[in-house]
C-alpha cells in the first residue's frame, strides 16, 4: 500500500506540470490511431468495388476466354453432337477459375488429353476479376480462406490428430489416382493425375472442391472443409518429414525401384563381372626363371 | 611346374627375348592323332607386378589399403550404430534418416572394399599361369554301381516287402491315411467359417442401412451431393455407436465385412444414365452406388473419371462404364460391378434398399448357385 500510495504521490506531483496536458494529447492521439489501423479494413478505399470487378473480369474474358467458354460463359458445342470445344462456365463457381487460372491451366495453349500447369497468364488482380465475373455467372463455390485449409490456429495435438485422419482420408479418397505418397499417376488414355507436391494449400482445396478436368468433386458435402483441411495437413506433413528410409527415387514405387534395380543395380554387376573377368595389364619383359 | 621341352615336342613355344616357356606338366603328352594338330597353348605373357617389383609393392600396397579401409568402415558402422538417434526422434541428414544411410553406406563400403581387394589381389599378384586340366568321367566306377544295387536289392530281400505283397499293401495304406488328419487341421485353418459359401454371397448391407462416409462414419445426405462427386463410402454397420445399435464386430469379421461392403457413390446428370430394365428406382436423382470390388480379382477401385464416368482398376486396367451400369468397357474382367439399390429415408440420408442382388467381387466356383 504503501509503494502504491508513493507512486501516486510521485505522478501528482508532475500532473499539474506544464507539458502535461500535451502529454496526454498526444499519447491519447497516438493509441486512437493504433486501434484504428489495428480495426479498420484495411486499405478499404484502394479495393475495387465487386461491380466494377465484375465489369473489368467480362473485359478479361471476352478478350480471353470467350472465344472456347462463349461470350457469356454458356459453353461452345462442337460439330459433333454433346461435345463442347469449352464447357459452360455458368455455377463453376470462383474456386474454379482461382483454381485455373490461377495455376496457369487457363487460358489453355494447346487442345489436348490434359491441360498442363504453367507460368500464370493473368495477374493476382485480374484472376480476381475473372473469378468475379464467373462467379456472377450463376451461383458455385467460392474461393476459400486461408483459416478453411490452415492449421496454424490449432494446438499441437489437434495438429497431429488432422494429419492422422487427413492420411486415412487421403488414402481412401485420393491414392487411386495420386498415388500413396502425391506424386502423381497415369490415367486412361494419356491423360496424368498430377503431383501434389509443393502445390499451393489453397489449389488443392480448390481442385477438392471443383473437381478440375476428370477428377471426380469432392464437394463440402462430400468431404466437409475440415477433412479438406486435414487432407491438406497431410501432404505438408509428408513434405516435411524427412525420408528416414533413403531416398524414395520419386515416390513411385515398383516403377522407379524397378528401373533403379535393373540399370544401376544389374548394371553394377555386370560391370563388376566384366572387371573380374578382363585381362590385367601385360608387360613386355618376361620374368627370369629362378 | 617343370623346364621339360619334351612335354612340347612339336610347338616349342618361346617368349620375345627366346628363352623356352614352360607347359605345365597337366597337358598330357600322348595324344590320339588329331586331324588338325593341337597347337597347344599361346605363350604365357608376365605382368607388371611380375617382372616389376615396384609394381608388386605398390599392388601390395593398394590391397592392404582396401582391407584397412574395410576395417575403418566397419569400426564406423558401429560407431554409426551408437551415435545416431532413431525412433521418436530421428537425427537427419539432407532430408533423409542419418542412421540409415550411414550404417547402409559404411557396412556396404566395408564389403565391396573386402571384395575389391580380393579381387584386386587375384588380377594383380595371385599367380596366373594357363593350366590345362582334362576332364574326368562324371560318373562313378562300375564297380561302385554294382556294388550299391546289390546293397538295396539285398536290404529289400531281407525285409521280405517283396514277398509279402499284404504288409506291402497295408503299409502304403497307413501313410497314405495319415494325409486325412493333415487335410482336417489345414482345412481349420481357414478364418471363422470361411467355408461356408453361403457368406459369399451376401454382405453386411440390408434394408435401410445408411450409407456413411468410409474412415469418419458421417451418414449422407442425398443433397449434399453434388453433380461429379465421388464418394468412397461404407455400410453404417462398420461404424457401430449406441445410438444406431449395431453390433460391434472384430477381428477378421469385420476385415472381411469391411471389404465386402465397401461402395462408391457417384452422381451425375439423369439424363447420361443408360437405362436398364428393372434398375429404374435403383438410384435417387442420378445417384448410382456400385460395389467398390473389382470383379476381375477383388481389387478395391475408385480411379474414376467424371468426364466419361469409367473407374478403373489399378491392378489389370479393367476399366467400368458406372453410367452405363458399371459394365466392362475394357480388360479381363468378366462382369459389371454389382449395384447396390439406394433411397432415402425420412431424415434425407442415403439408404440402402437391400443387400447387393449378386456377389460381389471375384469369380468362385459356386458363384452361379447362390
Amino acid at each position: 500500500m504503501r509503494l502504491l500510495n508513493r507512486t501516486a504521490g510521485r505522478l501528482s506531483r508532475h500532473r499539474r506540470g506544464p507539458l502535461a496536458g500535451l502529454a496526454v494529447l498526444l499519447l491519447g492521439l497516438v493509441i486512437s490511431g493504433s486501434l484504428y489501423t489495428v480495426f479498420s479494413p484495411a486499405q478499404a478505399d484502394s479495393q475495387p468495388s465487386e461491380t466494377e470487378q465484375v465489369a473489368k473480369g467480362k473485359e478479361l474474358f471476352l478478350a480471353s476466354c470467350s472465344f472456347c467458354h462463349g461470350q457469356n460463359g454458356e459453353g461452345v458445342p462442337t460439330v459433333r453432337d454433346g461435345y463442347q470445344l469449352g464447357p459452360s462456365l455458368v455455377g463453376v463457381g470462383a474456386a474454379a477459375v482461382d483454381f485455373q487460372v490461377g495455376t496457369g491451366r487457363m487460358p489453355m495453349a494447346q487442345p489436348g488429353q490434359q491441360v498442363q500447369r504453367k507460368p500464370p497468364v493473368f495477374n493476382d488482380e485480374e484472376v480476381a476479376a475473372l473469378a468475379a465475373y464467373v462467379a456472377s455467372l450463376g451461383p458455385g463455390p467460392a474461393i476459400p480462406n486461408e483459416s478453411d485449409y490452415s492449421i496454424d490456429d490449432l494446438s499441437e495435438e489437434e495438429r497431429q490428430e488432422a494429419i492422422s485422419r487427413g492420411g486415412q482420408i487421403f488414402l481412401t479418397n485420393c491414392t487411386a489416382c495420386h498415388n500413396f505418397n502425391g506424386a502423381g499417376g497415369a490415367m486412361p488414355r494419356g491423360g496424368y493425375a498430377p503431383s501434389l507436391h509443393g502445390v499451393e494449400p489453397k489449389y488443392i482445396f480448390e481442385a477438392m472442391l471443383t473437381g478440375p478436368q476428370q477428377m471426380p468433386n469432392f464437394s463440402n458435402g462430400n468431404l466437409s472443409p475440415d477433412e479438406k483441411r486435414d487432407v491438406i495437413a497431410y501432404l505438408g506433413s509428408l513434405e516435411e518429414t524427412p525420408e528416414y528410409a533413403g531416398f524414395t527415387l520419386g515416390g513411385l514405387g515398383p516403377v522407379s525401384e524397378g528401373l533403379f534395380a535393373w540399370v544401376v543395380g544389374i548394371g553394377g554387376l555386370v560391370g563388376a563381372a566384366v572387371w573380374i573377368a578382363s585381362h590385367t595389364t601385360r608387360s613386355k619383359k618376361s620374368k627370369v626363371n629362378a | 611346374m617343370s623346364n621339360d621341352n619334351s612335354s612340347t615336342p612339336e610347338h616349342p613355344v618361346n617368349a620375345p627375348d627366346g628363352t623356352p616357356v614352360p607347359y605345365d606338366t597337366h597337358v598330357p603328352t600322348h595324344r590320339e592323332a588329331e586331324p588338325i594338330a593341337d597347337p597347344g597353348l599361346p605363350a604365357h605373357t608376365w605382368r607388371p607386378t611380375d617382372v616389376d617389383p615396384k609394381a608388386e609393392k605398390r599392388a601390395e600396397r593398394q590391397i592392404a589399403a582396401m582391407f584397412i579401409a574395410a576395417m575403418v568402415f566397419a569400426v564406423l558402422f558401429v560407431v554409426a550404430y551408437f551415435t545416431f538417434e532413431v525412433g521418436d526422434n530421428w537425427d537427419t541428414f539432407a532430408g533423409l534418416g542419418a542412421s540409415t544411410i550411414s550404417l547402409g553406406l559404411t557396412l556396404g563400403l566395408s564389403l565391396l572394399l573386402i571384395g575389391t581387394g580380393i579381387i584386386h589381389l587375384a588380377r594383380k599378384l595371385m599367380a596366373d599361369h594357363e593350366i590345362v586340366e582334362m576332364r574326368h568321367p562324371a560318373s562313378s566306377p562300375q564297380e561302385d554301381r554294382d556294388l550299391t544295387v546289390k546293397a538295396l536289392n539285398d536290404g529289400l530281400d531281407e525285409a521280405g516287402i517283396g514277398r509279402r505283397p499284404l504288409v506291402r499293401n497295408t503299409m502304403l495304406g497307413a501313410v497314405a491315411v495319415l494325409g486325412l488328419p493333415a487335410v482336417v487341421l489345414l482345412r481349420d485353418l481357414a478364418p471363422g467359417n470361411a467355408l461356408d459359401v453361403k457368406k459369399l454371397g451376401n454382405t453386411i448391407w440390408e434394408p435401410g442401412m445408411r450409407l456413411v462416409r468410409d474412415v469418419v462414419g458421417t451418414p449422407i445426405r442425398a443433397d449434399e451431393i453434388e453433380m461429379g462427386d465421388l464418394v468412397n463410402a461404407a455400410p453404417e454397420a462398420m461404424f457401430p455407436t449406441e445410438e444406431n445399435g449395431y453390433p460391434e464386430l472384430e477381428g477378421a469379421e469385420e476385415q472381411a465385412e469391411k471389404a465386402k461392403g465397401a461402395i462408391i457413390i457417384v452422381r451425375m446428370d439423369p439424363e447420361e444414365i443408360t437405362p436398364l430394365a428393372g434398375r429404374e428406382k435403383w438410384t435417387v436423382d442420378g445417384i448410382l452406388v456400385y460395389s467398390k470390388i473389382c470383379t476381375h480379382v477383388g481389387c478395391p477401385i475408385s480411379l474414376y473419371e467424371r468426364t466419361t464416368h469409367h473407374v478403373l482398376c489399378p491392378c489389370h486396367q479393367s476399366t467400368f462404364d458406372l453410367a452405363d451400369h458399371a459394365k466392362v468397357v475394357f480388360g479381363p474382367a468378366a462382369r459389371p460391378l454389382p449395384q447396390l439399390p439406394i433411397a432415402v429415408d425420412d431424415e434425407g440420408y442415403l439408404v440402402a434398399q437391400s443387400d447387393f442382388t449378386e456377389p460381389i467381387g471375384a469369380s468362385f466356383w459356386e458363384r452361379e448357385k447362390l
